[in-house]
Formats: C-alpha cells, sequence, structure tokens
C-alpha cells in the first residue's frame, strides 16, 4: 500500500485516501479513544471492524452495492477497501437540492432517490442485516446522482438480526437522523418509509415496532 | 445589578438559589430521600417540598446576605415534572412574590429543547452539543437548522434511572443520591467486566445492560469474583462510554466544537473526566459543569430568570401555572 493521506475524521475513524495495488482505495482507521477502558475500546474496536467488514460483504451479495474490502488488519485496527470515486453524501446531494431550487421542486426531486432507499433497506433487513447507525452521511451516491448508485457505507454498528424490534430501531434512527439534519423532510421519509413497506412483505411489523419506539420517546417519566 | 432568586422542585429536589449578575450568592437545596430500594410517589414527595420549603428560603436568603427587599424577580419551574411538587413549590414562589410585591417570571425547565436557547445564554458557549443526563432523560440536543434539535437519546431507561436501578440490586443507600453513591464506590472498582454496550446510531439502550447486571451482580459477588466497586466501575465505565460516544457522534455530524453536561447525572466527576478528554482529542472545549448548570437547583432557574428580566421579560400572574409536559 502507498503512503496515505488523511481526507476525513469521523467520530470514530479517519479516512486516509491511498493505493492499493495501483487502485484508489479508502483506509479506515479506527483510532484508540483514551476516554474509555483500554479492554472495552479493544473489544469495540475489533467487535466493530469485523461487523463492518462482514456487512460490507454479505450487503454486497445479496445486490446492496458496498466498497469492496481489500484487505483488514486487527492489529492497526484498519479496513482499506475501494474508494467509491466521483461521489456525494445524500446528506450533501439533499442540501445542494435544496439550495438550487423551491421547497415544492425539490420534494418533487428528492422523491425518487427516497424510493431508492426505501428499497435498498428493505434488501437489508430481508436479509437479515441491521446497519445500526443510518444517516444520510452514511449513503453515497455515485457519479450522476440523478442515476440513484446508491453506495450504503459505515457498517460498524450493523448486525444479523432476524428481530422486528432491531428493524424498527433502525428505522427510526434514520428518522432522527433525517428530520435533524434536513429542513422539511418529512416527506422525504415519508417517501423512504412508503417504498419500503411496498419492497418488504415482512414490513408490517417492522413498522408496528417504529411505532412503539417512537411512543417509548414520548412516555418516559420525568423524575430528576 | 440584578438579583433573581429561583424555585425548583420539578422533582424529588428543593432547590432555591440566588444569583447577582451571574454570580452565585446561595444555592441550598433538600432532597427527599426514600428509604434504600424504594422509589418516590409524587404526592409524598410533594409533602417533602411544602415541609422544607421556608427553611431553605431563610437559608438561601442568609447565605446570600440579601433581605427580600434587595430581590427584583422571583423565578420558578413550570415544567415538565412531577404534578403536585411542581404545583407546592410554585404555590411557595407565587407567595413570596405577591408578599414582596416582585415580578415573577415561571418557565419551562431550560434545558427542555423548546427553551434550550437559555441554556446558550448562560454559558456564553456559541454552538454547543448538550448532553442532557439526568433520572429521567438522556438526551444529546445540538444546534442545527437554527434551533436546538435532539440527535440522540435512549430508547427505553434513562442513565440515571439505569443508576438507581442498580443502586437497588446493590441496596446501596438513596443518601444523598444513589448515583453518588455509585460514583463512589466506583473509585476503587478495579477489575472490569465487560457488559452489554449498545449504541444504535446517536440512540443508546440501557434496558439489555441493566438485566444482565442485575441478573449476574449477586452471583457474582457472593461467588467474590467481582467486588461491589469492580460492578459499580464497569457499570459507569460501560454507561459513560456508550454517552461520550453518542455526543462525539452528534458532534462529528454537525461540526461542533463546544460540548456542555446538564443534568443531574452531569455532576458525576468521571463523566466529566471521560467527555473532557474526548473533546481535548478532537481540539473541542468542554464547558464548565458546575452547579450552575446541574438541572435541579434553584440557582439554575435564578439564572436563567435573571436573563429573562434583564430582557424586560414577566410573566402575568394569571399565566403562572404549571404543567407536567
Ligand atoms: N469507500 C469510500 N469511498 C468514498 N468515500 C468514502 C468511503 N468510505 C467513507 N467515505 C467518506 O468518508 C466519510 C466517513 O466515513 P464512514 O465510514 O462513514 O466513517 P465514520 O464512522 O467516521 O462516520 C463518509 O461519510 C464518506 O464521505
Ligand atoms: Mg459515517
Amino acid at each position: 500500500m502507498s503512503s496515505k493521506t488523511l481526507i476525513k475524521q469521523g467520530a470514530e475513524a479517519k479516512l486516509y485516501s491511498a493505493t492499493f495495488h495501483g487502485r484508489p482505495c479508502i483506509v479506515k482507521e479506527r483510532f484508540k479513544k483514551s476516554y474509555r477502558h483500554p479492554s472495552l475500546d479493544q473489544s469495540l474496536t475489533n467487535q466493530r471492524i469485523k461487523s463492518e467488514v462482514r456487512a460490507l460483504l454479505r450487503s454486497r451479495m445479496n445486490g446492496v452495492r458496498t466498497p469492496t474490502v481489500y484487505f483488514v488488519d486487527l492489529e492497526t485496527s484498519q479496513i482499506c477497501m475501494e474508494e467509491i470515486r466521483d461521489s456525494v453524501t445524500v446528506r450533501d446531494y439533499i442540501m445542494s437540492v435544496q439550495k438550487s431550487q423551491s421547497l415544492e421542486d425539490s420534494i418533487v426531486q428528492l422523491k425518487p432517490l427516497g424510493r431508492k432507499i426505501g428499497e435498498t433497506l428493505a434488501v437489508l433487513h430481508q436479509n437479515n442485516i441491521v446497519h445500526g447507525d443510518l444517516t444520510t452521511s452514511n449513503m453515497l451516491l455515485q457519479s450522476d446522482p440523478m442515476n440513484l448508485n446508491l453506495v450504503m457505507i459505515d457498517f460498524g454498528l450493523s448486525h444479523f438480526e432476524n428481530l422486528a424490534e432491531d428493524k424498527g430501531v433502525d428505522l427510526y434512527v434514520l428518522e432522527r437522523a433525517i428530520l435533524s439534519t434536513h429542513p422539511n423532510s418529512d416527506e422525504f421519509f415519508s417517501e423512504i418509509l412508503d417504498s419500503y413497506t411496498q419492497s418488504n412483505p415482512g414490513s408490517a411489523d417492522v413498522i408496528a415496532k417504529l411505532d412503539e419506539v417512537r411512543m417509548r420517546g414520548r412516555k418516559r417519566t420525568m423524575v430528576g | 445589578m440584578v438579583i433573581a432568586i429561583g424555585f425548583e422542585g420539578s422533582a424529588n429536589k428543593l432547590g432555591i438559589g440566588i444569583i447577582k449578575d451571574g454570580e452565585v450568592l446561595s444555592n441550598p437545596r433538600h432532597t427527599y430521600i426514600t428509604p434504600p430500594g424504594q422509589g418516590f410517589l409524587p404526592r409524598d414527595t410533594a409533602k417533602h417540598h411544602q415541609k422544607h420549603a421556608l427553611d431553605i428560603l431563610r437559608k438561601a436568603l442568609d447565605e446570600a446576605k440579601v433581605t427580600p427587599s434587595d430581590i427584583d424577580v422571583v423565578c420558578y419551574t413550570k415544567g415538565p415534572g412531577m404534578g403536585a411538587p411542581l404545583v407546592s413549590t410554585a404555590l411557595v414562589a407565587r407567595t413570596v412574590a405577591q408578599l414582596w410585591r416582585k415580578p415573577i417570571i415561571g418557565f419551562l425547565n431550560p434545558y427542555q429543547p423548546s427553551d434550550i436557547e437559555m441554556g446558550r445564554l448562560i454559558t456564553g458557549a456559541d454552538n454547543p452539543t448538550v448532553l442532557y443526563v439526568s433520572g429521567g432523560n438522556t438526551q444529546v440536543i445540538a444546534y442545527s437548522q437554527r434551533r436546538y434539535r435532539i440527535f440522540g437519546e435512549t430508547i427505553d431507561i434513562a442513565v440515571g434511572n439505569c443508576l438507581d436501578r442498580f443502586a437497588r440490586v446493590l441496596k446501596l443507600s438513596n443518601d444523598p443520591s444513589p448515583g453518588y453513591n455509585i460514583e463512589q464506590l466506583a473509585k476503587n472498582g478495579k477489575k472490569f467486566l465487560e457488559l452489554p454496550y449498545t449504541v444504535k446510531g446517536m440512540d443508546v439502550s440501557f434496558s439489555g445492560l441493566l438485566s444482565y447486571i442485575e441478573e449476574k451482580a449477586p452471583e457474582l459477588v457472593e461467588k467474590g469474583e467481582y467486588t461491589p466497586e469492580d460492578l459499580c466501575f464497569s457499570l459507569q465505565e460501560t454507561v459513560f462510554a456508550m454517552l461520550i460516544e453518542i455526543t462525539e457522534r452528534a458532534m462529528a455530524h454537525c461540526g461542533s466544537q463546544e460540548v456542555l453536561i446538564v443534568g443531574g447525572v452531569g455532576c458525576n466527576k468521571r463523566l466529566q473526566e471521560m467527555m473532557g478528554k474526548m473533546a481535548e482529542e478532537r481540539g473541542a472545549k468542554l464547558y464548565a459543569t458546575d452547579e450552575r448548570f446541574c438541572i435541579d437547583n434553584g440557582a439554575m432557574i435564578a439564572q436563567a430568570g435573571w436573563e429573562m428580566y434583564k430582557s424586560g421579560q414577566t410573566t402575568p400572574l394569571k399565566d403562572t401555572f404549571c404543567t407536567q409536559r
């Protein structure tokens, strides 16, 4: 692997761009967190690298586009993977659409993307892949965003689980992330849920759980 | 120069604080303590507040070395919280306001998102990510799209509730609070027990961890594998790591470089230390968490009221009601 240059520092990882056998790649390195107990830190980091690699592969085998994993090094806590070139995050794309046009127009333009996201999540969930950190920063659109080449990334918090509860929480996490990040995004999220429901025959239980988790938030007692 | 007095009684603590231009003159409080292993009921809590209101008021005035005539404005919490204790406390605030002929300001807990703007005013933080942790709340709140929004929260029980319930398993005293006693024991813990760690995006869940440790703790202690100190230590390390992680994720997500901890659990020194380290590693700033920013005290309410009073807002007496939500 060639020398690497830092491109991004997220919450738990540094992302570098490098090349792997002549191909551009991304190195995701989870760094030590000095605030947490060393054995907890080590165990979480290893767990997350393993979850991420497994889910990247498993999603891809089930037809959801993810970066190809080139190699993994648990010693240095690194994953080397395909760089999704010429891509933007869904987050940046939504923001640019909303900036460049009226509210009504942007709602219309974002509809197909909402459908695509819903279908993709349905595939993941039907294969019992729970992402664990669904946000618009963890979805990329490659080349022309209008082509809807959606690539899912950042599976460190993922797990395999057939429980409606876990899938419901997955959607809940996405709902909160979308509503808190993007103004006027209610319809966009409804579109995601609609297409999720249409593409996933087992969605009724999941949606019921989603409603339940939403309610829990409101019922918590106020005792200081 | 403005002097404000604040009354806080939305939960099991009754606090009365006096603030003079941002400086805490006094901030006594009294906690309603139930026997080990018991929670508190609204009615008994209200009785506690009624019983202690006058003593604490006297103490607040004496410690601050002020007389009622020095006070410019009376402030109290309208809610949210437990109905009966809120009403008892509001009654005291309303009575003294009329007795002393002072304006009154009633408002919702300043760290509720609708009013959280106040928190920013108080601390001078420009764009903080706020971790709000108390017996009833666990939220990560950050500034986005020109207002405060909840980015993450617990999807089941609150962190304070989790600590309290574990304290009951170990039969720790409720005096001064279960969380405080866990913190003290944890200082002598050495052996780390790995516990379920559940973070989902910017949300956390504690119920799995709690039922795991509730089930295992008695046996582990009995067999001598772990001491109660070790278990308190492991619980704190795990639960706080989860809270710091979601706070950090929210900061990364919003590009925020300031962080503030508020709420009762925010007084925990280990939590503050962990947050400080996280902030330092990100080149961010942790805002001082002193008693003015803990939710359950009168000084916090007085401080928030002081800000409102300076901007010319008071509450007409007919609007000085309470709300549980
Ligand atoms: N394979 C990739 N190709 C291109 N960009 C990537 C790739 N992986 C990550 N990124 C970029 O880096 C950012 C952070 O990566 P991510 O895996 O989400 O880490 P974190 O856990 O820190 O959020 C992403 O939002 C995206 O912009
Ligand atoms: Mg990410």
